[in-house]
């Protein structure tokens, strides 16, 4: 009963959250359905992008005319909608796949300050079974050459690149497909089976699941560190096949891992300013808050590392990845190194801060603000290359994917009661002080 | 200055923290604790300031980070500007991203090193120091309370002091 009643309350704060969400999927979906089917023929799609510029007006509709004739800039522009799909797809199927890994971490260090938030962890992860179809569902699409995302499943371009022809033992379209799916599927058969435990601790609290759990997120572990670094090569790095960087696949987690924990928190803290989080103290948004400011140290971490060693080297093949993105995207590249490093390091240096909802909020939109930019500055400058913005088609694939996020997330929320029961660590995490 | 203090000898920690927050509530003063190890959540419960440790860390590591710059400013770019990996020494933005991980090391070891070094002044230890452990057995295993007892009544303290589940309770009479 108790559980019911909170499911409903819970469905109604929302409900209008998702209203609003609806009016923003409609006017999304709207824009998508205009652009997108003017892609098909190539001849009108070039119009299609052009009111699409011209909404915009100004000088980018001029840019835009300027360079009718040039194809080039044509392909880059019919890219442009896609890539920005691609990108907000992405970026919040990162963030439901980084809450996982951390979910699974919980379990797999019998972490004892966390169940309290296993069911907002647990939330957020549903959004990987219909984020994961959308990111392969656009890339089934590429594969069909419907747009001209990953240039390597092209087979003109690479009938006449050397470089790519050596590499189709691993980037050919049938195995990317294979490889894809097998990452989903065992993503979410994991995050089945884990979910379906915790459930059933709730039911009976028979500890056996809990072990269960335990085994379950070791080797969902393993099996991630694995698939998640074959996918960002896959589905991120090969967008620009020449390059390569072994560092690849840990930027990518990074990434979504700070913004996984940082998701975590404002549902938390959200969750919690309407009243249904009252066993979430002080001292687990202090923690959540401490991930936050850790994780964001580790990606600039490797986000400089990568950039020294290939900055250093200056190896032609390898340099000019940062080289299109410090000269076409220079505000971008290094404003989100400020945004995800520099901005967390100074809000959150500070003990009491972490505890200060409303900063941890802040910085927290911040923070996603910053690695959807690193998302966009992974993929665009391979897809579009200059002539790119953020303009209609990037917010509004924004809205959309932001707006399905929301709702499948408290949709789930509303699910299963808010607290877990039955987790051996429940008492000392409800009790958890620092 | 005559004093006079009661040591209460507890054999659990959350039984001292317990008996901390009991003690602090009936007004009694607490002299110093003696712990075998660090008590999570002791120094709130004995309502201590809060530490400014952090905040001489922070200015250390700032410290630690200009001395690295200007080192670094220095040695590779005034004083022996070197062509290393095709990227002449000319100036010291432009080679930045080869001087951070000293900034980051330097900044971290001046932050730590001073900041235990400014611990151990703040907490009047040195080599060769003798301990202070009233009674060796908090080196082990016990957690030892020293409670002011100059103008009370010993006997309700004692009593008091028992209830709070001491195990062990002297009077200490420094005449």
């Amino acid at each position: 009963m108790i559980v019911g009643a909170l499911g409903l309350v819970i469905g109604f704060i929302q409900a209008p959250s998702t209203v609003d969400e609806v009016k923003e999927m409609m006017a999304a979906e709207a824009h998508h359905g205009n652009s997108h089917g003017a892609e098909e023929v190539e001849a009108k799609a070039e119009h299609g992008m052009m009111t699409d510029t011209a909404k915009r007006g100004g000088e980018h509709a001029e840019a835009g005319h300027d360079q009718e004739h040039l194809e080039h800039t044509l392909h880059q522009l019919q890219n442009k909608p896609w890539a920005a799909t691609y990108v907000a797809a992405f970026f919040f199927f990162m963030i439901s796949l980084g809450v996982l890994a951390f979910y699974a971490v919980q379990y797999a260090a019998q972490a004892g300050w966390s169940p309290v938030l296993f069911r907002v962890m647990e939330a957020i992860t549903a959004y990987l079974v219909p984020g994961g179809i959308i990111v392969f569902v656009i890339l089934v699409i590429s594969t069909l050459h419907l747009n001209h995302l990953f240039i390597w499943m092209d087979p003109e371009v690479v009938a006449h690149d050397e470089i790519i022809q050596n590499k189709t033992g691993f980037l050919n379209v049938p195995f990317f497909l294979i490889r894809a799916a097998v990452y989903l599927g065992g993503w979410f058969v994991f995050r089945h089976f884990l979910i379906k435990n915790s459930r059933r601790l709730d039911e009976n609290g028979d500890l056996a699941f809990y072990k269960k759990n335990f085994k379950l997120a070791a080797g969902f572990l393993v099996f991630f560190i694995v698939t998640e670094s074959l996918m960002s090569w896959d589905w991120i790095m090969s967008l620009d096949p020449h390059w390569f960087s072994t560092l690849f696949g840990w930027y990518v987690f990074a990434s979504m891992f700070v913004s996984g924990i940082t998701v975590i928190a404002m549902v938390s803290i959200y969750l919690k300013s309407r009243g249904y989080l009252p066993f979430v103290n002080d001292s687990h948004i202090h923690d959540l808050a401490k991930f936050m400011f850790g994780i964001s140290i580790f990606w600039t971490y490797l986000w400089f590392s990568q950039f020294m060693l290939i900055w250093y080297s200056n190896i032609p093949e390898e340099v000019v990845y940062f080289i299109s993105r410090i000269e076409n995207y220079p505000l971008l590249f290094f404003g989100m190194v400020a945004l995800n490093f520099i901005f967390p390091v100074l809000m959150l240096m500070n003990s009491d801060y972490k505890r200060v909802n409303w900063f941890v909020i802040l910085t927290g939109i911040v923070i996603l603000c910053g690695h959807y930019l690193d998302v966009f500055v992974m993929i665009m400058p391979s897809t579009v290359g200059e002539s790119w913005f953020i303009g209609l088609p990037e917010i509004s694939a924004i809205l959309l994917f932001g707006g399905l996020f929301a709702f499948v997330v408290f949709n789930a929320l509303t699910k299963a009661p808010l607290l877990v029961k039955g987790n051996p660590f429940l008492k000392e995490s409800e009790h958890y002080h620092y | 200055m005559a004093s006079k203090v009661v040591h209460a000898i507890y054999n659990d920690d959350d039984l001292l923290l317990q008996a901390v927050k009991q003690v602090r509530e009936a007004h009694y003063h607490i002299g110093e604790i003696y712990t075998p190890f660090p008590v999570h959540g002791l120094d709130k419960a004995m309502g201590l300031a809060p530490t400014r440790l952090a905040i001489t860390s922070f200015l250390y590591g700032l410290v630690g980070l200009t001395v690295a710059v200007l080192m670094m400013n220095f040695i590779m770019i005034e004083d022996w500007p070197q062509d290393i990996g095709g990227k002449p020494s000319f100036s010291f933005l432009q080679n930045m991203p080869a001087f951070v991980p000293i900034m980051f090391e330097l900044t971290v070891f001046f932050a730590a090193h001073l900041m235990v070094i400014t611990f151990y002044m703040r907490s009047k230890l040195w080599p060769f120091k003798q301990a202070e452990n009233p009674d060796v057995r908090t080196t082990d295993d016990l957690f030892l309370m020293e409670v002011e007892a100059s103008n009370l009544n010993v006997e309700d303290l004692t009593d008091f002091l028992y209830n709070t589940g001491a195990s062990e309770i002297r009077l200490i009479d420094n005449k």
